[in-house]
């Protein structure tokens, strides 16, 4: 089965980790910024391996179809990001915002919280998927506060009480997943093993596994941001670092979702337990309606994006919650469009943010006038995020309303209500941020154009053309998903 | 299982609500963080007590990280935190005492109602361990919920996990039980010094987190 002579599980998890502590140790920001580059194009290319054979899953980790797709994304988002870092955050020195003990310190973070994503998403074992995603956590809680202005600590002490209340609640359903198992398949450690869960899941107790579901809804659905729980997204975006916001919104999210989709899957092979789909429906579709009408009243841009991510994540557990092929297939779509687009959005708003020395809306203006190249970007994907022809949302928000529409029409017309309303909200403020006559400093920038023009142009080649082996793979995961 | 050893767990696990109780009419700092090494303690005793029922020698580790770390070092260091920020008095909470005690009895009884039913199938033990746990959870959260002091969140928070590990060793056999504590001794240390090492003091002249809400100004 394997064409490669090692694990290359074992490897996206080694990288990152000894990447993180050698950060520790190299001074000096040209070297580290290098090295965190180097570090994740490594896991990237690493994970492109898995596609070519990985071992059969053991009691610690599991690959299949489906997080090969969360681990791919993942770990590419993950080197673009160190891409856009390293320009970003030489300003950052510059201009005194951060010092070099600081910088240090924060690259051996983004390599912590790539380890602790990686491992969240190829762990086979609930207990060691939980630490993982606590790992991840705590590195960008970290990360977020790091300015240290009175600001980002209010974010980040927020963001910290928030995740670590929604961590206890997974936490605790966990247990019970466990509890439930017991009776079935014996003490120790098999009771929290993804593969032989999935075996047994069908004797369990249905009313245990509910009351865990609901526990671990709530506890990874505070990390997913969805609509009561999501007090701390908005704020944690828009004080750290923008690198941080765009992984914050480009894939930690996604991870949490992926622990939430892995429960669904647990209790769907249950007949008596609850089917977590309409939950899942009604938070996605709270999400969608109350971030779509808080986006007009923003006035930080990266606040502004932040709750756009808020809308996404709602479409995006909607979708899921309908279940089906076809929804599913959408939800996937939207997922890798979304993790995409919003870091490349991230990647101009940081530049952006920092040539103009504010995030307030209403001092940034023209900037199509200002810095072409830079506005233009910044269209493109707000265009994108929006959801307007040919990009790649608008075939996968398109995909799930479609579906949607032929089987709860309903629910379809609230969901195309929130989408329009978000439509709406977004293009009102790029007319101001990207037309009109240029506010605040023209200076020229010097950003890194390559990862978020790469970003952009696999958006739009997913929109007009996906290749038949993506579709056929995401098919296949979205049978799984059932 | 023994009468007896079914009485003794029990007691520590009562106790523990019990104590929960007590840390959610604390209205000073001191006396908030001697109620919280009180139930560290006792967590200690009930986590000691069910190694030694099940055979579970590895969880005598975890009683003792119970013992020493959130029994004695956080509280000490909170204490000392205390004294150098110079933040000792009167902590607010947000709503009345009576209220927020019949909040407490109202979430043990949820808890009571929910746990007792969903685990009809399990042993008495476990079913009384885990629904004990989940009000020493709920009432953890009730206290962060209540209390706009940001100590006061840290204990709140503190307790809310011995409710978890509570529920955790309950659950016979149950593997990485010690790998969760340490994480979540890592997790606390990490936000006692985070508290500590941002001198939130520093810049807000207090821990107050009504502080933090003001700083954050018309930015939204």
């Amino acid at each position: 089965m394997s064409l490669v002579p090692f694990n290359p599980v074992l490897a996206v998890l080694a990288v990152p980790a000894v990447t993180a502590a050698l950060l520790v140790v190299v001074p000096g920001y040209r070297l580290s910024a290098g090295l965190n580059v180097v570090g994740s194009l490594l896991t990237f290319l690493f994970t492109l391996l898995l596609f070519f054979g990985h071992a059969a899953p053991n009691s610690y980790v599991l690959i299949d179809d489906l997080n090969i797709v969360f681990v791919v994304l993942n770990t590419f988002v993950g080197f673009t990001t160190s891409v856009f870092s390293a320009s970003y955050i030489g300003h950052e020195l510059e201009i005194g915002r951060l010092t070099p003990t600081y910088l240090r310190f924060y690259h051996a973070m983004y390599q912590v919280m790539m380890f602790g994503m990686n491992l969240a998403l190829v762990a086979n074992n609930i207990g060691l998927m939980w630490v993982a995603i606590e790992i991840a956590t705590l590195a960008t809680v970290v990360m977020v506060g790091i300015y240290r202005t009175p600001e980002a600590l209010e974010a980040a002490w927020k963001y910290f009480i928030l995740a670590s209340v929604g961590i206890a609640f997974a936490l605790f359903g966990t247990i019970l997943v466990y509890m439930a198992a017991r009776p079935v398949m014996g003490e120790g450690y098999q009771g929290m093993v993804w593969t032989l869960l999935m075996q047994h899941v069908a004797k369990f107790d249905p009313a245990l596994l509910n009351i865990a579901f609901i526990f671990l809804l709530l506890g990874y659905g505070t990390k997913v941001g969805l609509a009561p729980l999501h007090a701390w997204l908005p704020d944690a975006h828009a004080e750290g670092p923008t690198p941080i916001s765009a992984v914050l919104s480009g894939l930690l999210l996604n991870v949490a979702l992926y622990a939430i989709l892995r429960f669904k899957l647990l209790l769907a092979l249950n007949p008596e337990a609850i089917s977590p789909g309409p939950l899942m429906v009604t938070l996605g579709l709270v999400s969608v309606l109350f971030a779509a009408f808080m986006l007009y009243r923003r006035h930080d841009i990266k606040r502004l994006f932040a709750y756009s991510s808020i809308e996404h994540m709602g479409i995006i557990v909607f979708a899921f919650g309908m279940g089906g092929a076809l929804a599913n297939f959408a939800g996937l779509l939207q997922m890798t469009m979304h993790s995409l687009t919003k870091s490349a959005i991230f990647f101009a708003v940081g530049h952006i943010a920092q040539v103009k020395g504010t995030q307030r809306i209403s001092e940034i203006r023209g900037l199509t006038v200002s810095h072409p190249l830079l506005g233009w970007a910044l269209v493109l994907g707000v265009l994108a995020i929006a959801g307007l022809p040919p990009l790649g949302i608008f075939m996968s928000e398109f995909l799930v309303v479609s579906s949607t529409f032929a089987r709860e029409p309903l629910l379809a017309v609230l969901l195309v209500i929130g989408l329009l309303v978000a439509f709406g909200a977004l293009l009102m403020r790029l007319q101001g941020l990207a037309f009109g006559e240029p506010v605040g400093s023209t200076a020229p920038v010097r950003a890194s154009y390559i990862p978020l023009f790469g970003h952009l142009a696999l958006v739009l080649a997913a929109g007009i053309y996906l290749p038949p082996a993506l579709v056929v793979w995401f098919q296949h995961v979205a049978q799984m998903l059932g | 299982m023994h009468g007896f050893d079914f009485d003794v767990a029990h007691l520590l696990a009562g106790g523990l609500v019990l104590v929960s109780f007590m840390l959610l009419y604390q209205d000073r700092l001191y006396a908030l963080l001697n109620v919280f090494a009180l139930q560290a303690v006792l967590l200690a005793l009930a986590v000691g007590w069910q190694a030694y029922v099940q055979d579970a020698p590895h969880l005598y580790i975890t009683a003792a990280i119970a013992l020493l770390f959130k029994a004695i070092v956080i509280p000490v260091a909170l204490h000392r935190m205390i004294v150098k920020l110079g933040i000792h008095r009167e902590i607010e909470s947000v709503t009345g005492m009576g209220v927020t005690m019949l909040a407490g009895v109202g979430l043990v009884a949820l808890s009571l109602v929910v746990m007792l039913h969903a685990t009809a199938g399990e042993s008495a033990l476990a079913r009384e361990d885990i629904a004990f746990a989940l009000s020493v959870l709920l009432l953890g959260l009730l206290i962060m919920v209540t209390r706009r002091n940001a100590v006061g969140q840290v204990v709140g928070f503190m307790s809310m996990e011995n409710g978890l590990v509570l529920a955790a060793t309950g659950a016979k056999g149950m593997p990485l039980v010690v790998e969760f504590s340490v994480a979540f001794s890592i997790l606390i240390a990490f936000i006692v010094i985070g508290i500590f090492l941002f001198r939130i003091r520093e810049r807000f002249d207090t821990v107050d987190v009504e502080a933090l809400d003001r700083a954050r100004g018309g930015r939204r």
